[in-house]
Formats: structure tokens, C-alpha cells, sequence
């Protein structure tokens, strides 16, 4: 049987998102720009992408912007207003549980001289809006707090930092990294005060590669890639049109019957967690229920390093993720981890399972079942 | 505008009556590099020299780059031939040479003519003074010097002329397979790989053998292994690398012997298991990546402890290399990047936080003793377990 649990990494794409993206390839492969018919076809499906995203979140379709993903929106958000807004002041504000795309690109702009605040969170991973409050100064020109964390699901309180954001400072931007929370949940940034959202193709049953940036329109912002001017100079470069058509599939898909599929991933979750802790010195980091993302739970596991126990249920065809799939190259502990204060011997015996549309109650019971055999096991042989 | 290479060779220009050996395993060897680059080449031996000549376009860096990973060659000649018309003719191609090769026609030089074909007109030493006579002439800010020149010009005259001046170094040693074959236990660290490279170097055909341990080391820990092996061969030829699931055998270690000998009772086996591998794989020795004292299981008292377990011979080529050494080594032979990947290796997994240095061989073999109900069908089981992959 192979069960796969690492859906925050990446998802199946969609039968249906793949065909339309072969037929964008192979018989519609115009270039968007070109002024033939070919170039109108291929067009047609950038249009038909960008009505279906915008309608998800209620948003203009000239506010959308494709990118390649995650972490190139992340980037024109975070570096494109910085640089637009610097003359109004140099502050900015994020969590200390944000994904790379957006530490490192704040990370960046300390080097050119922004001041960046890193909002501390509690145990379950989430921020206290009277430290946002604190941090807000007038001087602050943009704010960047995560959707959905993808390492303990952890989801933050993005409606009222919107409304406060607003009220205390309503020049500072409010940027949302909703690459785990897109297709999960509901979102609407004009209700939320979000000035722009980033997401991905490949977390929701779309192609990788591909992404997109809402910008909310009168937001100032300078480009970071140059080149055609495309996407209104904000993003340069041919576009994607086979990914864009195939993220604009997928979305439509997954809004179809949303609240159907999130509740089935909540039931699935339960069950798992209600499982996985009736093992001793088994733990489940964060929040859980609806407090928590649909899809993703961090387990500790006592004694067992995260690496050994993720390849004996691989060895069953069980696939999860130690810590987060973008930092398990790298043999540094997990910096959301570290910031829920997840004690120090736990923080290598964590592991990540994360659910789709596709996971079934079957393969949570196999899952599990699979766990209560290896974990004892494992046990006996540690390192001294 | 160089369309061949001249091939130098050091060390077999001294063998005796086995030369020829030497000489036909070097030619098969470079042969086996340029196959690797763009275009077409004839590899020939004539009149003692092994030459590379184009027959097509080719690309000059590339050959160069993969004559240097065949050992045997201890320097590269990029060459320029031309056809006997006179002297005269000779002359403006030398010219011409030094115009493209030294734009700046300002070194000092030496003229080092060689007559392969004693019928040519004039004699060495004439066309060394009658040649240098035409350079001063024709380039004025050139300047002899027969002690310490810029330029060793090189003019030999065969059936073709061939006009070289630039030497680029080779990495030396003899070629692959004059040496039989040693049996590498590459682990995936920093060291081993080196090691397979040194003993490679003096002609010795190399196989491999790797523990895995799942679901203690992953896919990736194997994967680097095989790309390290992958590298080494870019000098030692195809290898043939054996991957032994060791799990079993470290978990009953584990369950039956003090937890601070895990490691030396471990190596032992490794030892043993290799050493079955290299005799039914007709190698002749053992090559380990092992260096004195650089940690516990290196001490001299437990290289003895592994020793002990062979009857074949052990060849540790960095026993007295310093890490800072085999680092750089393993730099210059592009293997140190993949290395370094953060995936754990079957050595470190149940090691001991304080694993004993001085072990007592005695008191070793005592303990393996506790393992004698199981190890050999699991020794066993093993081998008839070891997967091969074929690396090149």
C-alpha cells in the first residue's frame, strides 16, 4: 500500500489540471503576447485563470499576478513594496515561524537597511496581536504574517492583524503568505484588510512552478524581475501559460466543494491524532480541531530520531516529512519548532503527516497501525 | 588551432621488457577518456609517443580536462602538425604559431628540435640555431635563453612536423588496470573516496562495497554513494559497487555486545563481509580510507582490532594524512561537495558518546563470541542480499 502524507511539501496534481495543461502545451501553444490567433488562445487561458482565482478570493482580475510560485510571490511582496515604500519609513514587521521565501527575503532587506521585528508565538505557534499592536509604529511600512504555518498547522489570527494593522497605522501594508492556507480555507482580502496574498500552484493539486500574487490595485510596487514588461511590468517574462492554466483548474476544482473536503480532512485528522496519541511519549505539537490547518500534524516522538522513523515507514510505503520538505536537506533544527519552545531533545524526533483530498480513512488506520509496530521497535535500539 | 595532443608518460618510459603493457593499458585508457568529448579521435602509439589526434571539431578544454583524469600521463602536449614543404615553409608555421599561441611575442626561448626522420636536411642542432635565427628576426621582443626560457619550443621532425611549446601537467601514477584490483569500502564520507583514487593512481582497478542500513540511513545516503562513486570513476574506469544491507547485523551487535565496542565490532564485520566480496571478485586487496588517530576507530589499537579480521592485505593510502590534506585532495578530484551532504552514514548511527580508543583485542573477540548463534547466517544473508550496481 503506498499512503502519502506529505501534502504540505506537495500535492497530486488533478487528473483534469494535468490534461488541460497537456492540451495548453501541445495544441494551444500560443504565446500569450503574440498578436495572431494563437497568441489569443493561449491568452484565453491566462483570462480563464485569473476570473476563476479572482472570484475565489473576491478580488479584482487585474489584481492577480502569476508568478513561479510561493517564493518568488513572497519575494515581489516583501523586497517590490519595500523598495517602493522605503521613503515612508524602514520598518517592517513578520513571525518567527515564517517560511524561508519570507525570512530570507527579509533577511535581505536588513541588509539594505530595513529594521525587521520577528513577532515571537506561544506554544502552538501563534502570534499575540498586542505584540503586533507594540510593534506597529507609524514608521512601519509593511507587515507579513503567514496564513497557515506548514510545520504544526498552526493558523493566525489574520482577520483581526488586518483590522488592527489598519486601525493603528492604515499606510503600512499588510502582506499574507497563505501558500498552506490557500485551498483550505476561505479568503477574502478586501474583508481582511490583506493588501496582497501569496499562493502556489503545487500545494493545491496544481503544477509546480507556477504561483500568484494578489496585489491589491492602488499598492505602489517596483519589480524586482525586468525585462517584456509583462503582467503590467510587475512580473517580466513570457507567461507560464500551461502552469497558469493548470493553477487556474485546480482552484476552480478545490473552491468547488470546499467546505465538503476541509471537513472530511478535519475527520481524517482527528482520527489520526486520536490515534497516533494513545502511543506513550507521543505528542502532538500546536493546536488541534478546527483551531488548527485541516491538513497538518506535527508529531514528537520520544527516543526515535525524526530521520529513522520517517525511513521505516517509508520501508512500508508510507511517505512523511521531518520537520518541513524545504529545510529536510538541511541538518539544522526547524526555527518554528525552536520558536514554540518544543523542547530540544524533540526537535530531531518530529515528523510531519499531512493530508489531501486523496488520503482516506484507510490509509490513516495503515498509517497508524504501521506506527504502533516501529515505534516500539525502534525504541529498543537508541544511541547512548 | 591545436588538432592534437602529445601525450607524455613518466614513470613507464623506465620499464623494462613489460613497457609495451603499460603502454597499450595507457593507450586504451585515454581512449576511454575522449570517448567521453565531443568529436572524434585516433589514439596511437608510434615511435615511443602515444598521440591524441582530432579527426574532427572538437572541443580543446574539454579533452584536456578529461586527459587529466587518466593517470599514467604525466603531462599533455597541445600540438600543432604540418606537412614537410622546406624548411622555409617551416619556418613562417613557427612564426605563425608563436603569433596565435603568445600574441604578445615578448617571452624568452629555446628552440628544441628532435629528429625522428634522420633524413631531413638539417641537423637538430642546425635547425635549433637557423630556427632561433628566424624568430629574432621576425620578433623583436623575443629573447633567448637556453638556461631557464618562457618557451621550450618543441620542433620534431617525423613523417609530419610537429611544433609544441606548452606542457599541461597530468595527474601521473600508471595506468588503470596494469595493477590488478582492490576491493574500496567507500562509506560516503570525505576519506574514502581519496583513498580509491590514490591506490587507482598506481594502476589498481577499483571495486566498491557500501553498508546501507535502512531505515537508519535513507535512499539519499545511498544515492551520494553511488555519485561519489560516480566521480571516482571519472578516473578509475567503470566500478562495480556492492551494497550490502548491514541492518541486521549492527542491530544483533547491538543487542548482544557493550554498547562502547559497537563500532569496532561493527568495522570488524564490515572487514570480514568485504573481504569475502574482494576474493570472489578476484581483487587483491582492501582499501580503507582509514588515517591514524583521526577518530576512535582509527587508533592504532583499533586498526589493529579491524586488521586482525583479514588475511587480506589492508591498503590504507592516507594513514598519515592530516584531515586539512585529504580535504584538499578531495577538492582536486571534485569529490569533497557531495561528501559533505548532511546524510548520515551506518557508522554513526548507534555510536557510543564515548566509544573506546585503546580496544583489547582480547576482550573483543570475547564479545563477539555473544553473537555466535546468529552472525554467520546473517553474514550470509548479506552477501546473497548484495546488490550491484554498475557505476560509470
Amino acid at each position: 500500500m503506498e499512503v502519502y502524507l506529505d501534502n504540505s511539501a506537495t500535492t497530486r496534481c488533478f487528473d483534469d489540471v494535468a490534461a488541460l495543461m497537456t492540451q495548453a502545451m501541445c495544441r494551444d501553444y500560443g504565446n500569450p503576447s503574440s498578436l495572431h490567433l494563437k497568441g489569443v488562445q493561449a491568452e484565453t487561458y491566462i483570462r480563464y485563470a485569473k476570473e476563476t482565482i479572482a472570484k475565489a478570493l473576491k478580488v479584482n482580475e487585474k489584481e492577480i499576478y502569476f508568478t513561479s510560485g510561493g517564493t518568488e510571490s513572497d519575494n515581489i511582496a516583501l523586497i517590490g513594496s519595500a523598495l517602493a515604500n522605503h521613503r515612508a519609513g524602514r520598518r517592517l514587521i513578520t513571525t518567527e515561524i515564517e517560511h524561508p521565501g519570507i525570512m530570507q527575503a527579509m533577511k535581505h532587506l536588513e541588509e539594505q537597511g530595513f529594521h525587521v521585528t520577528y513577532l515571537p508565538v506561544d506554544q502552538n505557534g501563534v502570534i499575540s496581536l498586542e505584540d503586533l499592536r507594540r510593534a506597529l509604529t507609524k514608521d512601519t511600512i509593511l507587515v507579513s504574517i503567514m496564513h497557515t504555518n506548514n510545520e504544526i498547522g498552526a493558523l493566525q489570527p489574520i482577520e483581526e492583524a488586518g483590522a488592527l494593522i489598519k486601525k493603528v497605522n492604515p499606510n503600512a501594508l499588510f502582506h499574507v503568505d497563505a501558500v498552506q492556507g490557500f485551498g483550505k480555507f476561505r479568503i477574502y482580502p478586501k474583508k481582511m484588510n490583506i493588501d496582497m496574498l501569496s499562493a502556489s500552484g503545487h500545494k493545491i493539486h496544481g503544477p509546480k512552478g507556477v504561483g500568484f500574487l494578489y496585489i491589491q490595485e492602488n499598492i505602489k510596487i517596483k519589480p524586482i524581475i525586468f525585462g517584456g514588461g509583462q503582467q503590467s511590468g510587475i512580473r517580466s517574462g513570457t507567461e507560464n501559460v500551461p502552469g497558469i492554466a493548470g493553477l487556474g483548474k485546480a482552484v476552480e476544482m478545490i473552491y468547488t466543494d470546499l467546505e465538503a473536503e476541509v471537513n472530511k480532512l478535519y475527520g481524517l485528522k482527528q482520527l489520526f491524532t486520536d490515534g497516533v496519541t494513545k502511543l506513550d511519549n507521543v505528542t502532538v505539537n500546536g493546536l488541534t480541531g478546527r483551531d488548527s490547518a485541516p491538513h497538518v500534524v506535527s508529531v514528537s516522538v520520544r527516543g526515535i530520531r525524526s530521520e529513522v522513523l520517517l525511513h521505516a515507514l517509508e520501508d512500508r510505503g508510507i511517505y512523511v516529512s521531518a520537520g518541513s520538505a524545504c529545510s529536510a536537506r538541511k541538518p539544522q533544527p526547524s526555527a518554528t519548532l525552536k520558536a514554540i519552545g518544543l523542547e530540544k531533545e524533540l526537535l530531531e524526533s518530529t515528523l510531519r503527516f499531512s493530508f489531501s483530498v486523496f488520503t482516506t480513512a484507510e490509509e490513516i488506520d495503515y498509517t497508524l497501525q504501521a506506527m504502533y509496530d516501529i515505534i516500539p521497535m525502534l525504541r529498543k535500539y537508541t544511541r547512548h | 588551432m591545436f588538432t592534437a595532443f602529445l601525450i607524455k608518460y613518466a614513470e613507464i618510459g623506465v620499464k623494462g621488457k613489460n613497457r609495451y603493457i603499460f603502454e597499450d593499458a595507457l593507450v586504451q585508457q585515454i581512449k576511454y577518456a575522449v570517448k567521453r568529448c565531443d568529436g572524434e579521435f585516433k589514439v596511437y602509439r608510434t615511435e615511443g609517443r602515444i598521440y591524441v589526434e582530432a579527426l574532427s571539431e572538437f572541443d580543446f578544454d574539454e579533452v584536456v580536462d578529461n586527459l587529466k583524469t587518466v593517470f599514467g600521463i604525466s603531462g599533455i602536449c597541445p600540438v600543432v602538425y604540418v606537412e614537410d614543404e622546406g624548411f622555409e615553409k617551416l619556418g613562417e608555421d613557427v612564426l605563425k604559431y608563436i603569433g596565435e599561441v603568445y600574441p604578445e611575442k615578448d617571452k624568452t626561448f629555446k628552440v628544441c628540435a628532435r629528429r625522428a626522420r634522420k633524413n631531413y636536411p638539417l641537423t637538430s642542432m642546425e635547425i635549433n640555431s637557423e630556427m632561433g635565427g628566424i624568430i629574432l628576426d621576425n620578433c623583436p621582443k623575443m629573447r633567448v635563453d637556453v638556461h631557464k626560457p618562457d618557451i621550450m619550443l618543441h620542433i620534431e621532425i617525423r613523417e609530419k612536423i610537429y611544433i609544441y611549446s606548452n606542457i599541461i601537467p597530468g595527474p601521473g601514477g600508471m595506468p588503470v588496470g596494469t595493477g590488478g584490483k582492490a576491493m574500496l569500502l567507500l562509506s560516503g564520507g570525505i576519506d574514502s573516496p581519496v583513498a580509491g583514487y590514490m591506490i587507482a593512481k598506481r594502476g589498481v582497478k577499483i571495486d566498491a562495497v557500501y553498508f546501507h542500513a535502512p531505515p537508519y540511513t535513507s535512499e539519499r545516503a545511498k544515492q551520494k554513494v553511488v555519485d561519489l562513486a560516480r566521480l571516482v570513476s571519472r578516473y578509475t574506469g567503470p566500478i562495480y559497487l556492492h551494497v550490502i544491507n548491514f541492518t541486521d547485523i549492527q542491530l544483533y551487535i547491538y543487542e548482544k555486545c557493550p554498547h562502547d565496542e559497537l563500532t569496532i565490532i561493527m568495522r570488524r564485520y564490515m572487514m570480514r563481509i568485504a573481504e569475502k566480496i574482494a576474493q570472489d571478485t578476484g581483487c587483491l586487496g582492501l582499501i580503507t580510507g582509514e588515517s591514524i588517530g583521526q577518530v576512535a576507530s582509527q587508533t592504532m589499537q583499533s586498526l589493529a582490532a579491524t586488521n586482525e579480521v583479514c588475511t587480506m592485505p589492508v591498503y590504507r593510502p592516507l594513514i598519515g594524512f592530516d584531515k586539512m590534506e585529504i580535504v584538499e585532495l578531495s577538492e582536486k578530484i571534485n569529490t569533497y561537495e557531495t561528501s559533505i551532504l548532511p546524510y548520515e552514514d551506518c557508522c554513526t548511527i548507534f555510536v557510543a558518546k564515548h566509544p573506546v580508543t585503546k580496544p583489547n583485542l582480547n576482550i573483543i573477540k570475547k564479545h563477539e563470541e555473544n553473537l555466535e548463534e546468529k552472525i554467520a547466517e546473517l553474514v550470509e544473508t548479506a552477501l546473497k542480499n548484495d546488490e550491484l550496481i554498475i557505476v560509470r
